[in-house]
């Protein structure tokens, strides 16, 4: 572990700029840190802090000076990979029938975009949440290869958290707030009566070759304690927390939880929570036709399992009820996911509280449904 | 072979301020790729040659508010292959659906010298409660991309792509951040169908409704939240009572805050 000073900010990114990564980081716009392109380090969003509730996100300023003071905002990093629209391939007419063009899924296609992104200050929360995703795009038989190639470039500096944000809840879902690998470089940070600095980890090949080029030096035992305190501050400081003994079981058990009726006479199933999710992952296409009938376009957009035609089938929706898309959209982050995956969906980041527009909390409704358990129903969805 | 004949497009307008029907002019760059496509046979804000009916496709702008009107949507329908409403009028009643909520006589003699001879119903109401309408394209004023797709979707005989999802989905693929969590001006984006790409919230103003509510509006829900944060009854009655105040779920709303 070694020591880099305040001023190696700007140095690793113009490292990697020099290695030609778009250098995608925190920034303050809009009254919300969401991330974005940035150019040098004084672009970050260094003295702000995000508090946030349910239902609420209000940026302030803060004492010190930190880089990373913040917790995680409405933007994630999968719109970067998975982008909210984004054209799978286009059909020309021809005098004698027709032809493709643009097929992102084809491996000679030259439309997907060859940046290299370079990610920073990826919180742990979000470093597991890009494994959760790349399970989904890329590691199983059907590859994304839009998303593949830009994940296979990739590089990523997590940063650990020292303070935890007022809806976080990381470190039920084991998540946070200290990375687990899947990172390039780890940076902790450290604040205090003098000039901040941080403590390096290095995570990768890629990393090591980055982290040559910094200035440093090795950390020193009582740095090292300090950053091994600032994380534990973290840990027990969790804006929520979400018991996942037997959780998986608890909700597949009480579909017919009377909690259920509750969240959904608040739930205004606006999508907001599965846009903000850093692992939601569903989409839909659109064909879309000219008017001459000339061309047509299929398009992906990101889609949601709140919505009635998220679950139309032939006949109907399946979920035509606010009730029964909560608890499909619930049940499958925290049950179902783990009979698909292996793990939960749910990284603890937040975000859905935040912002929920009428600041529903998914660690509430579980808390309600443990505390008065019902008899199981078997699996089925009401119509 | 023989040429195909273009299908004949026609545009009607009732009680309306033509905003609707404007966003076809309004087309530009695709409005000479419409006029290949299609005949226009009946739309006087472009054009007085009036070509006879049946009509493939016919749009429909406004509402119906007088009994002349109320007959001539029938004479609409019985021409028409295809009839499509559009806008906020053809769909819930528009802005004038505000005499819904009130006596429409008692208005009529205060603005007009002789009142005896207006011939008004006493609502506003949408086309859909006079006759079948095949789609409903909302918007006040509609989108003009959405019309270009609804028209490109019935000429070549396929579902249009116009989502009924709520505007922050839009807000949120566009990456706008989200005034309503951020403490900005109110927004009914959460009850509101999409369909203007998130236009306000990109300029940070809150959503005015202007789509009407989505399927399943929670507005109570929403109303819920905002009285919880201070709004008064009389505020909560207004946010409802605009170009959609007669749709079902913001005229129950609104009519909830009545006092």
């Amino acid at each position: 572990m070694e020591r880099i000073e305040y001023s190696a900010i700007e140095t690793l990114l113009q490292v990697l700029k020099r290695r030609d990564y778009v250098t995608l980081a925190p920034i303050l716009r809009e009254g919300a840190i969401i991330y974005d392109e940035v150019e040098n380090a004084s672009q970050l969003p260094r003295a702000f802090v995000d508090v946030q509730a349910a239902g609420s996100y209000r940026v302030e300023r803060r004492e010190d000076n930190a880089y990373f003071g913040h917790h995680v905002g409405p933007t994630t990093w999968k719109k970067f990979l998975f982008p909210p629209l984004f054209e799978l391939f286009r059909v020309i007419r021809t005098a004698s029938g027709f032809r493709i063009e643009g097929d992102a899924n084809s491996e000679n296609h030259d439309t997907v975009p060859q940046h290299k992104y370079a990610f920073i200050g990826v919180r742990p929360c979000d470093v597991q949440a890009l494994a959760l995703n790349d399970k989904v795009f890329q590691n199983g038989p059907y590859v994304d290869r839009a998303y593949k190639v830009r994940r296979e470039s990739m590089f990523v500096v997590a940063v650990n958290c020292t303070e935890a944000g007022g809806t976080c809840f990381c470190d039920s879902m084991g998540t946070g707030p200290k990375a687990n690998g899947g990172y390039d470089l780890c940076l902790t940070e450290l604040t205090g009566d003098d000039e901040g600095f941080f403590l390096l980890e290095v995570g990768s090949e890629r990393g090591a070759d980055v982290a040559k080029e910094l200035p440093s030096r090795p950390a020193d035992p009582s740095e090292r304690e300090r950053a091994v305190e600032a994380i534990q501050r973290a840990r027990t400081s969790m804006g929520r927390t979400l018991q996942t003994d037997r959780l998986r079981e608890m909700l597949a058990d009480n579909l017919d939880h009377p909690e259920w009726d509750n969240v959904a006479r608040r739930c205004l199933t606006c999508a907001n929570c599965t846009m903000v999710c850093p692992t939601c992952f569903c989409s839909t296409v659109e064909d879309v036709t000219d008017l001459t009938g000339a061309t047509a376009r299929r398009v992906r957009t990101w889609d949601s399992c709140f919505t009635l035609e998220f679950s139309y089938i032939h006949g109907g929706s399946i979920r035509s009820t606010p009730k029964s898309r909560y608890r499909q959209w619930m049940t499958h982050k925290l049950s179902r996911w783990v009979d698909q995956f292996g793990e939960y969906g749910c990284v603890g980041c937040g975000r859905c509280i935040t912002w929920c527009p009428v600041g529903i909390d998914l660690t509430e409704v579980a808390r309600a449904i443990r505390e008065r358990q019902h008899s199981s129903i078997t699996l089925q969805e009401e119509v | 072979m023989k040429q195909q004949r273009k299908p004949k497009l026609a545009v009607w307008k009732f009680a309306s301020c033509d905003g609707c029907q404007l966003s076809l002019l309004d087309c530009e760059d695709e409005l000479l790729a419409v006029a290949g496509e299609v005949e226009i046979a009946n739309f006087p804000e472009a054009s007085r040659a009036v070509a006879r009916g049946p009509y493939d496709i016919s749009l429909v702008e406004g509402s119906i508010t007088t009994p002349h009107d109320a007959e001539r949507i029938h004479q609409v329908r019985r021409a028409s292959k295809v009839l499509i409403t559009i806008g906020a009028c053809a769909t819930a009643g528009g802005i004038q659906a505000l005499r819904n909520f009130k006596d429409v006589r008692e208005f009529a003699s205060i603005v007009y010298a002789n009142p005896a001879t207006i011939e008004a119903l006493a609502k506003s109401t949408p086309i859909a409660d006079h006759v079948f309408v095949d789609f409903q394209l909302r918007g006040c004023p509609i989108n003009k991309y959405q019309l270009l797709e609804v028209l490109s979707a019935y000429l070549h005989g396929r579902k249009p792509n116009i989502p009924n999802m709520s505007v922050c989905v839009e807000c949120k693929q566009r990456g706008i951040v989200c005034g309503l969590v951020t403490h900005g001006p109110p927004c009914l984006g959460p009850v509101t169908h999409a369909g203007c790409g998130a236009l306000c919230p990109s300029y940070h103003r809150g959503c005015f409704g202007c789509y009407g509510p989505k399927e399943a509006a929670n507005t109570g829900s929403l109303s819920a939240w905002w009285a919880g944060k201070g709004m008064t009854e009389r505020e909560l009655l207004w946010n409802y009572r605009n170009f959609n105040a007669y749709a079902e779920a913001f005229r129950k709303e609104s009519e909830a805050h009545e006092e």
